[in-house]
């Protein structure tokens, strides 16, 4: 992927033309609404140039722009938008409020939606509803272990590859850009991810097996198919690798085999 | 002043040798039977480390739980955030660490403003932490051979901190999360998201359940409860521009307070050196760089006062090393609170690098030189790219710019050795207490003690304060207490939608984090702060009547929520601006110019200040009431820190 256009250290950014999703409530329909922005100093990061809009909005005595944010520094995994048609904007693997705008250049248009999916109902204006992944993690995302009876946690040796592989799985932060890239609006990286961190470690396999069933079944209750087109990777800012589906999917019909077997049994 | 302790703000720590103090007290605490555990009601606010590990915690035990978040899902709380890591007495590299050692290390560190017992009961429980995140599945940092890697934080001289590469207060607070989700999937747990506590609400002497505010329709809601914990994090956004996410607030503790709950010391703020400084005036927040980058990085500013030439174009005769030239023993390394200071002189004084000269250079040309590129690529290559991806600027090429920015906060609700605060039934965990960091914390210690309050404190503490009160009638949410609250806050939130003046929620923050920032930061003076409390009380009636809230109350309005915290950090910035004038010492994270030493270094008066401050809301922050809980130290003995 080419590095979109940096503008020069310093400079200001003028006369831009923010392209906004407005939409009033859940079950209210939407539009866009254009805004212009004057001037803005390529160090202001994105979200920053959203608030300097809000600003002017409420100063014009206008509503301002509902969008979800925390940390702004790309780990809460609250920032979610699509920007010129691309989850999380032109950066590789950088979350929307890591976005700086010398990544822009004067007198452009920016298109700025709320993820689009069906599992992520509109709340208003670029806020979107995204408890459907609490609900794969509540199914099984977990290993069970009620505080208290925890042995020493130097008994369970972990090797550093298995490790090293569970953390960058465990890195995920929840942002959902993969489902808003899917054009099925799948969550099969998200839910890998969870799968993946926790079925490569030792203390994961008691569950291994029922959490990967779980969790997909969940998952497919909410959530569109995966057809392997693989827009989540390229869209994902902690660049999880999409490996980790391929994963899922083995523990997945292990899971499904082996209670087959089990139910014959009994 | 009076040395009396004041019987509500006994601190019921037991009586013994300071190792025992914890088994006696479990020893000798109440229970409650298994069964009769889900006839009980246990509110828990904030879903952060201390509050989900908490809220996990107590529903497994069998208790009824209600959480709440003001978050879309728990997983998004600012522990989230956390970089360097954990602590723990584990001494799995044999150096020397012990629980006595960190109970210590955290006593001395906090400059002797921490009570004892609490201190060193959260050293006892630190090794349990590991075992437990450790089992849930945290993907801890490991050595070859497959143990846990360990290593040493914040000048620290034993290597005791966990790490999960940069991410650990991500990996802690997945694990504390999913501990919950699972709850949650179970029934043990009913998860209210979206929805910001507004009031607390006391009836006979009790704390008897909270109001709510549904964010995405604006309806106010009572919940009644047993008890009530509040999980709700620090105040640091009190200075607008801080390493704090956005949405982190005074709101939950400042109502309790409002209520009843006494506020502790809350001048005890932390100011963390190495942050990115401000690059425009749009700037929302502040962006913390690992302090690890001081084992290699060079502070330095230009000799010349206002030298805008480029680093590379200063000549070593031009150059100051501040940290070298005035701490030359520890150079680069001198504590959080000196180095912050020694950089806020330098820029006071008109020797500020960077665009808006607001800097002091770290420069690791010497360490490139010496070690070469690729030593200081694998030690610090992923800070070199966050750092150039918010600045914009190399770092490999041109010294990293940095500067001092609120971190964390020492002070919060005071509570007891149960951390129940002065409102019986209510209790507060993680960085919303004000116990066990003094005045200063240490690096990977907020962590800590986040999951020490919430898996291995409070599960405890409060059956033994639950278990007298086995069938008896609690009140409902029918109370006309409750209904009141509930008008209070329905006319607070019209109120703020009413005025309809002129300045947004976020102009009146700037402007009370600027006055906050100036007179109560780094350093404080008598003079300065007398300056802050006769700006802000004018402040605050211009907020009150020229505040413009646009939208309305009953859909998602950020503006309107805004307003709300907004309001709620005018009257905390006031108390901390009173409390840090009472405290006629410097000590920690407060440094009053007054009182320093030749050297410029903090006087600590124990004489007269070795007392934790307790203030009581009387109606205004402006005449609160200060009460105090004299700190007595059975086992450490009081000393002077040094780091010439
Ligand atoms: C950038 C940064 C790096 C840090 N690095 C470290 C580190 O390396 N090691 C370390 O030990 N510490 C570190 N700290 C400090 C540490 O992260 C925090 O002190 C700690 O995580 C606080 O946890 P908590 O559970 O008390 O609160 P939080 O995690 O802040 O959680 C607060 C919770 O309360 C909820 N809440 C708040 N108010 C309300 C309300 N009115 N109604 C409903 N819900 C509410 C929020 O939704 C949230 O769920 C760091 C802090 C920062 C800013
Ligand atoms: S997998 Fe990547 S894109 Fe999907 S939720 Fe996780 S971090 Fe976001
Ligand atoms: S706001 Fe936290 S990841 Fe973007």
């Amino acid at each position: 992927m080419i590095e979109p256009h940096e503008t020069p250290h310093g400079t200001q950014l003028t006369n831009l033309t923010l392209t906004v999703w407005r939409q009033k409530g859940p079950n209210d329909g939407g539009a866009f609404e254009s805004y212009r922005i004057d001037s803005i100093s390529d160090e202001a990061s994105f979200l920053e140039m959203l608030d300097v809009l809000n600003e002017k909005l409420i100063g014009e005595g206008r509503e301002a722009v509902t969008f979800d944010h925390d940390c702004r520094e790309g780990i809460c995994g609250t920032c979610s938008l699509m920007i010129d048609g691309q989850a999380h904007g032109p950066q590789r693997g950088t979350a929307t409020c890591q976005l700086h705008m010398r990544k822009f250049e004067s007198n452009a248009t920016i298109v700025i939606e709320p993820w689009r999916a069906t599992a992520f109902p509109i709340i208003k204006d670029l806020m979107v509803d995204r408890s459907a992944f609490d609900r794969i993690i509540e199914s099984g995302g977990y290993i069970t272990a009620p505080t208290g009876g925890a042995p020493d946690a130097n008994l369970i040796p972990v090797a550093k590859p298995a490790a090293d592989a569970a953390m960058d799985a465990a890195q995920c932060i929840g942002c959902g850009a993969c489902v808003a890239a899917c054009p099925n609006g799948a969550a099969n990286l998200f839910t890998a991810a969870k799968v993946a961190h926790l079925n490569l470690l030792p203390q994961g396999q008691a569950e291994r097996y029922s959490r990967a069933e779980a969790m997909v079944e969940t998952m497919d209750e909410y959530f569109g198919s995966c057809t392997n087109h693989g827009e989540c990777e390229a869209a994902c800012p902690k660049e999880i690798s999409i490996d980790v589906i391929a994963l899922m999917n083995k523990d997945y019909r292990k899971a499904k085999f082996a209670n087959r077997k089990e139910l014959a049994r009994s | 002043m009076s040395t009396i302790t004041d019987p509500r703000l006994a601190s019921k720590v037991p009586a013994g040798a300071i190792g025992d103090k914890w088994s006696t007290y479990r020893e000798d605490m109440k229970l409650v039977n298994p069964n009769n555990k889900r006839k009980f009601k246990i509110i828990v606010v904030g879903t952060g480390l201390a509050g989900a590990s908490a809220a996990a915690t107590l529903a497994e035990l069998g208790y009824q739980v209600d959480a709440f978040t003001f978050h879309d899902s728990p997983r998004r709380a600012h522990s989230i955030a956390a970089q360097g890591g954990i602590n723990a007495a584990k001494n799995y590299h044999g150096d020397g660490d012990s629980v006595y050692r960190l109970f210590y290390d955290t006593i001395k560190g906090g400059d002797f403003r921490a009570r004892e017992g609490n201190v060193h009961r959260l050293a006892e429980v630190s090794v349990e932490i590991i075992d437990q995140m450790v089992a849930q599945g945290v993907p801890f940092a490991r050595e070859y051979g497959g143990l846990l890697d360990n290593r040493s934080f914040g000048g620290s001289q034993v290597s005791r901190t966990f790490y999960a590469r940069g991410q650990t207060g991500q990996q802690l607070l997945l694990g504390a999360y999913q501990q919950l989700a699972r709850q949650i999937g179970l029934g043990g747990v009913t998860l209210y998201n979206r929805t910001e506590l507004v009031d607390t609400v006391n009836i006979d002497g009790r704390c008897a359940g909270i109001v709510v505010r549904d964010l995405l329709t604006g309806e106010l809601q009572s919940h009644a409860a047993h008890a009530v914990v509040l999980a709700t994090g620090g105040y640091g956004n009190v200075f607008f521009l801080s390493t704090n996410a956005m949405q982190c607030n005074v709101t939950a503790a400042w109502r309790a307070h409002r209520k009843g709950a006494m506020f502790a010391n809350p001048c005890y703020t932390q100011i963390h050196p190495t942050c990115i400084p401000q690059s425009d005036p749009t700037q929302s927040k502040l962006t913390l760089m690992s302090e690890s980058l001081r084992n290699d990085g060079r502070v330095w500013v230009p000799l010349n006062v206002a030298d805008a030439r480029p680093a590379a174009q200063i000549p070593e005769s031009e150059r100051d090393y501040i940290l070298e030239r005035l701490y030359p023993s520890f150079g680069n390394l001198a504590p959080r609170d000196i180095a912050s200071r020694a950089a806020k002189r330098a820029v006071d004084s008109g020797h500020g690098v960077g665009p808006l000269q607001n800097g002091v250079n770290l420069d690791f040309a010497a360490a490139i030189g010496r070690l070469g590129k690729d030593v200081v690529q694998e030690r610090y290559g992923n800070l070199f790219e966050m750092y150039e991806r918010i600045s914009g600027e190399n770092p490999y090429e041109t010294p990293m710019r940095i500067y001092p920015a609120s971190h964390y906060t020492m002070g919060g609700l005071w509570v007891d050795y149960e951390l129940q605060t002065t409102v019986p039934g209510l209790y507060a965990a993680g960085e919303a207490n004000f116990s066990d960091h003094g005045a200063n914390r240490l690096g990977a210690s907020a962590l800590m003690q986040g999951l020490a309050d919430g898996y291995f404190v409070l599960p405890y503490t409060i059956g033994n304060e639950l278990a007298p009160m086995l069938n008896k009638p609690t009140p409902g949410v029918d109370h006309p207490a409750f209904k009141q609250a509930e008008q209070d806050a329905r006319d607070r939130y019209n109120q703020y939608l009413g005025i309809k003046g002129t300045r947004s929620p976020d102009w009146f923050h700037r402007e009370l984090g600027r006055i906050i920032w100036d007179y109560c930061g780094m350093e404080r003076t008598e003079q300065g702060l007398e300056k802050a409390l006769s700006e802000l009380p004018s402040l605050y009636e211009e907020f009150q009547k020229d505040l413009r809230v646009t939208g309305d109350g009953v859909s998602v309005n950020q503006t309107l929520e805004k307003a709300g915290r907004v309001d709620d950090f005018f009257q905390l910035g006031m108390l901390m601006c009173r409390d840090a004038l009472e405290r006629r010492e410097s000590c920690g994270g407060h440094f009053r110019s007054e009182y320093q030493d030749d050297e410029g270094e903090a006087k600590r008066d124990d004489e007269n200040f070795a007392h934790v401050a307790a203030w009581e809301w009387n109606g205004d922050p402006m005449s609160s009431i200060r009460n105090i809980e004299p700190l007595e130290f059975e086992t450490v003995h009081l000393a002077t820190r040094s780091y010439k």
